[in-house]
């Protein structure tokens, strides 16, 4: 995940590194169960010494050791308004599995059915894990959202493995 | 029946064939299948693989040319015709992809009708398919006819059907095929639901995500298993990364 993430989550207003990561976990849902929590003060620092963002010493509190408020510099806030206009889509790798099946084919080193199979298998884990964390969810969650878009894009994985079933499926003559 | 284990339904060899010489087509080829009791199964592939006739063959709804087969501990396929009728009507509970309900009759109509048939008493039967209805989520719709109800209401009302006679498994066909994604989702809890209650199911299906409800996925192709597979396992964690937290953890 891009370091932009966090900071686009300060433009909303200066904060501590647990509030952004309380606030992840929110969004986030049963997939934020894997985070570490390292992650953000990492990104923090990372970013505060690009010039991103700056951070000041706060009143700590005793059961809040941190007392880091961070917030966005110009520079930062540029960043984030050019972050928010960008068109990013993760690219799903077809063309490996792709010419895997070709090359599988063309060598005669494994049925491309097979491997058909096995990633139809791993989807469908996935799938069952996802549609059972989405269904858990209350209506109108956040998390629920997200985990939507995986059911819909593991969906559309599966599809297209029909259909390199179909075209890899030896035609029988007719007789 | 000892040797059947606990398996609700157990089949061994099982064969359909259609036409004869040249035009001869094994729908059903050789096939071997245990489901136990309170297991999901689905079993998916392409159209034309078979996977219909083998519901079929295993709910009794048609004879296998060969092969053996028990339901509920009971041999299927030397079963006479008023037996096989009974078991069918007591063991079985369907699920169609067309609903199938009766247009004149209302929803809670519908429901009872399997119980009557069954000899049960009439506010027997009205009670229990108003508690169905009930857990489908259609209480309020009742008294309404099918062509009053929107498709996944009405497969939810075939869902209550199935279930009227306590069936020992319910075999359902294609049960979201004619249902939109919101629908889908209705059917999906429920069938979720069943799961966790310890029903026995079969699916055969294409869609995907009614697939992904199932314990275990048998792949079917011209007539025969080819791959079968456990889904259980799903984690959380995986799915981080398909949402591109690979980052985060």
């Amino acid at each position: 995940m891009q370091q932009e993430v966090i900071l686009a989550m300060l433009a909303k207003e200066p904060s501590h590194g647990y509030d952004l990561r309380a606030r992840l976990r929110q969004a986030l849902g049963p997939l934020g169960d894997a985070m570490n929590d390292g992650h953000v003060y990492v990104t923090l620092t990372r970013l505060e010494k690009a010039g991103l963002v700056s951070s000041e010493q706060a009143a700590g509190l005793p059961d809040r050791p941190d007392r880091k408020v961070y917030g966005l510099t110009a520079a930062g806030q540029e960043r984030v308004t050019g972050w928010l206009a960008e068109v990013s889509w993760p690219k799903p790798d077809l063309a490996e599995f792709h010419l895997k099946l070709i090359a599988a084919a063309a060598a005669g080193l494994a049925d491309p059915l097979t491997i058909v199979d096995a990633q139809r298998r791993e989807l469908l884990r996935r799938l069952r894990g996802a549609q059972r964390a989405a269904l858990a969810e209350p209506d109108g969650s956040a998390a629920g959202l997200l985990l939507e878009g995986i059911v819909l894009r593991l969906q559309a994985d599966l599809r297209w493995l029909e259909a390199c079933e179909r075209n890899w499926t030896p035609r029988k003559d007719p007789s | 029946m000892s040797d059947t284990g606990a398996s609700v339904l157990r089949a061994r060899g099982l064969r359909k064939e259609y036409g004869k010489g040249a035009g001869l087509v094994r729908a059903v080829d050789e096939v071997d299948l245990d489901v136990a009791s309170g297991e999901t199964v689905a079993v998916m592939g392409p159209s034309g693989c078979g996977k219909s006739t083998l519901l079929h063959l295993l709910g009794g709804l048609d004879r296998p040319t060969s092969g053996e087969l028990w339901l509920a501990g009971q041999r299927l396929d030397r079963m006479g015709e008023r037996a096989l009728a009974r078991l069918r009507r007591d063991a079985v509970g369907f699920v169609f992809q067309a609903f199938h309900l009766m247009d004149e009759l209302t929803a809670v109509e519908n429901v009872e009708l399997p119980a009557l048939l069954a000899g049960r008493p009439a506010r027997t039967a009205r009670r229990r398919a108003s508690a169905l209805l009930d857990r489908v989520g259609l209480a309020d719709r009742a008294r309404f006819l099918p062509s009053a109800l929107s498709g996944g209401q009405r497969q939810r009302v075939a869902i209550a059907r199935a279930l009227v006679s306590d069936p020992q498994v319910v075999l359902a066909d294609e049960p979201t095929g004619n249902l939109d994604s919101q629908a889908t989702v209705e059917v999906l809890r429920l069938f979720e639901g069943l799961h966790e209650a310890g029903q026995t199911l079969v699916i055969v299906t294409h869609d995907s995500r009614i697939a992904a409800t199932a314990d275990r996925l048998i792949s079917m192709r011209d007539g025969a298993f080819i791959d079968e597979t456990r889904l259980t396992g799903g984690s959380t964690g995986n799915l981080g990364s398909l949402a591109g937290l690979n980052g985060l953890t």
